[in-house]
């Protein structure tokens, strides 16, 4: 649905998309994924041309971004980082304008405009002017424009910034439901948020793209070692010995919690064994018993610190 | 034609949201009104000392003075210096309030041509100026149900084609130089600027020698305003106005497109 290629948006001297390539397939929730700056609005507003593109091509449903920006505006729904909204409108006029802009016919026009607030539900508040809405309404109003003509690809420039966590709970919920039916991109620098809600995760950092894959991959590759987790009572140095005679534990460090006689230990082993039971039964067949034990999973923050912290070590 | 006239639409109704659009109309009416009065006053005075100066030496009837016509002309000089200084008001904020507030995104990503929108804001100023110039019908409407013989109306018409072709010129400056900045109070400083350039060559082309005032005399966009008021609708004036009305909204339309590629 949207294939992007060597994608290059200079200013000047500095590039703030660097040879960008990816594709989104159709009905997919792509996360953007990068801290600020990296040039993830940039990429966006090339793709809803907004900005023409320095070298490389973008398509949308087939249609170049360059040479066919009408038909692409026509199947694109943007909402850019501030809500594009008109503070002396009312919600309804607003929307009424809106649809007029995206080519709506004039039959279809009440019924988008109405299907479309139920959809953000902000339907009881047609006739309030936007200006006095909170930032949440506004940005709510926001997701209602890019939504009114039912666009195939929905452009979303961090879309729960500044809302509150019921709304943000919300707009993730809307997003997903919108899932399948629309080809989605967001863009966020809250890593939850994509874990949540995307399929796929590109991770952008000063313009250019350091990894594409599920959130799941992601954290598996960025992994060396595997990690566990165990509280265990006993004799903290037998423990010890008595988990490391298991093959394949590389390393332990243990240190002593507050009640008497328990200890806790993290256990690096090798990636591709799943040592956990193994360890399980030469604790309790040392005579200790074992209170926790559970796998530590990398978060995605640590993945994205390490990729982006990796780049600005290496420059 | 329907994003067209969906912006014109849009461009009314923020005009009359914001309180701009009000002072602009109350201050333009209270001098415009206040002008008339004047002039009509000046005139009034001086035909009726001639009269009695005629009667004290003799010598027949005084002579005809055609007060309509010199009040007419005297008016329209008039609102046509005032137009200079309260048009860029009105077009301050037409693309700099969009850019302030990221309004430009959704209307630059909308299936809609950078020509309908142009066209729009710059259509949508001239109804507004239209409206504003609507209520200055009523003293004219006045001084042709008092004018004794009746008034002929032909420069009261070519006076408002005059001001309209002037004020279109002065509003696509407007739009021109409002897409240059973000900042509305920036967008109306320089466009009072270049307001007061045209201004002073107008005025340079009163007092020039006659090799330059010729020359002056084509350029200011002001002296060719002086035809149509006093009742003369001049093809090549109107050629002037409408080359300067072309010249602005191009020069729009390109300022837009090199927004794309600067920012």
């Amino acid at each position: 649905m949207i294939e992007v290629d060597n994608l290059t948006k200079r200013y000047g001297d500095t590039k703030a998309v660097d040879e960008v390539s990816f594709q989104v397939a159709k009905g997919e929730i792509l996360g953007f994924l990068g801290p600020n700056g990296a040039g993830k609005t940039t990429t966006m507003r090339i793709l809803t041309c907004f900005l023409p593109a320095s070298e490389g091509t973008a398509r949308v449903a087939g249609f170049d971004v360059f040479d066919h920006p009408m038909e692409v505006k026509r199947r694109i729904g943007y909402l850019p980082e501030h809500p594009p909204v008109y503070d002396e409108m009312t919600v309804n006029s607003y929307l009424n304008f809106v649809a007029k802009i995206k080519g709506i016919s004039p039959g279809e026009r009440d019924k988008s405009v109405q299907d479309v607030k139920e959809k953000v539900r902000i339907k009881e508040y047609g006739n309030k002017l936007i200006g006095h809405m909170s930032k949440g309404f506004k940005q709510r109003v926001g997701l209602a424009q890019a939504l009114i003509h039912d666009p195939e690809v929905l452009i979303l420039d961090e879309p729960t910034v500044g809302l509150d966590p019921n709304q943000i709970k919300e707009v993730r919920d809307l997003i997903k439901s919108l899932s399948g039916s629309h080809t989605i991109i967001l863009s966020t620098h809250i890593l939850p948020e994509v874990s949540m809600t995307c399929e796929r995760v590109v991770i952008i950092s000063n313009g250019k793209i350091k990894a594409v894959d599920t959130p799941e991959n992601l954290t598996r590759q960025q992994q060396g070692t595997q990690q566990i987790y165990i509280e265990a009572k006993g004799a903290s140095l037998e423990i010890q010995n008595k988990i490391k005679t298991v093959e394949g534990v590389l390393d332990i460090e243990s240190k002593p919690l507050g009640e008497k006689e328990v200890s806790q230990f993290i256990i690096e082993t090798e990636l591709k064994k799943d040592l956990r039971s193994t360890i399980a039964r030469s604790i309790i067949e040392g005579g200790f018993e074992i209170l926790e034990l559970h796998s530590m999973k990398m978060s995605l923050e640590d993945v994205f610190t390490q990729i982006t912290t990796q780049e600005e070590v290496r420059n | 034609m329907s994003n067209l006239l969906a912006i014109i639409e849009k461009e009314l109704r923020s005009y009359f949201a914001s309180p701009i659009a009000y002072v602009v109309l109350t201050v333009f009416l209270i001098l415009s009104g206040y002008f008339f009065t004047q002039i009509l006053g000046v005139f009034i005075q001086r035909s009726m000392m001639m009269a009695v100066q005629s009667q004290q030496f003799g010598g027949g009837p005084p002579p005809a003075m055609d007060i309509p016509s010199l009040v007419i002309r005297n008016f329209f000089g008039i609102v046509s210096t005032i137009i200079l200084f309260m048009l860029p008001m009105i077009t301050m904020a037409s693309f700099a309030d969009e850019k302030r507030r990221g309004t430009m995104e959704l209307l630059l990503t909308s299936p809609i041509t950078n020509v309908d929108l142009i066209l729009g804001k710059f259509l949508a100023a001239i109804l507004f100026f239209k409206i504003m110039l609507l209520p200055t019908l009523i003293y004219h409407g006045f001084l042709f149900i008092y004018s004794s013989p009746k008034m002929t109306l032909g420069p009261v018409f070519s006076g408002y084609v005059g001001l309209i072709l002037l004020g279109g010129a002065l509003i696509s400056l407007g739009i021109f130089i409002s897409t240059l900045t973000e900042n509305q109070i920036v967008s109306a400083s320089i466009t009072f600027g270049a307001v007061l350039i045209l201004w002073v060559i107008d005025l340079a082309a009163r007092s020039a020698g006659p090799v330059l005032q010729t020359i002056l005399g084509y350029i200011s966009i002001l002296n060719h305003f002086d035809d149509f008021s006093k009742g003369v609708m001049d093809t090549s004036s109107i050629v002037v106005y409408l080359s300067f009305i072309f010249l602005g909204l191009f020069l729009t339309y390109r300022s837009l497109e090199s927004l794309r590629w600067r920012s």
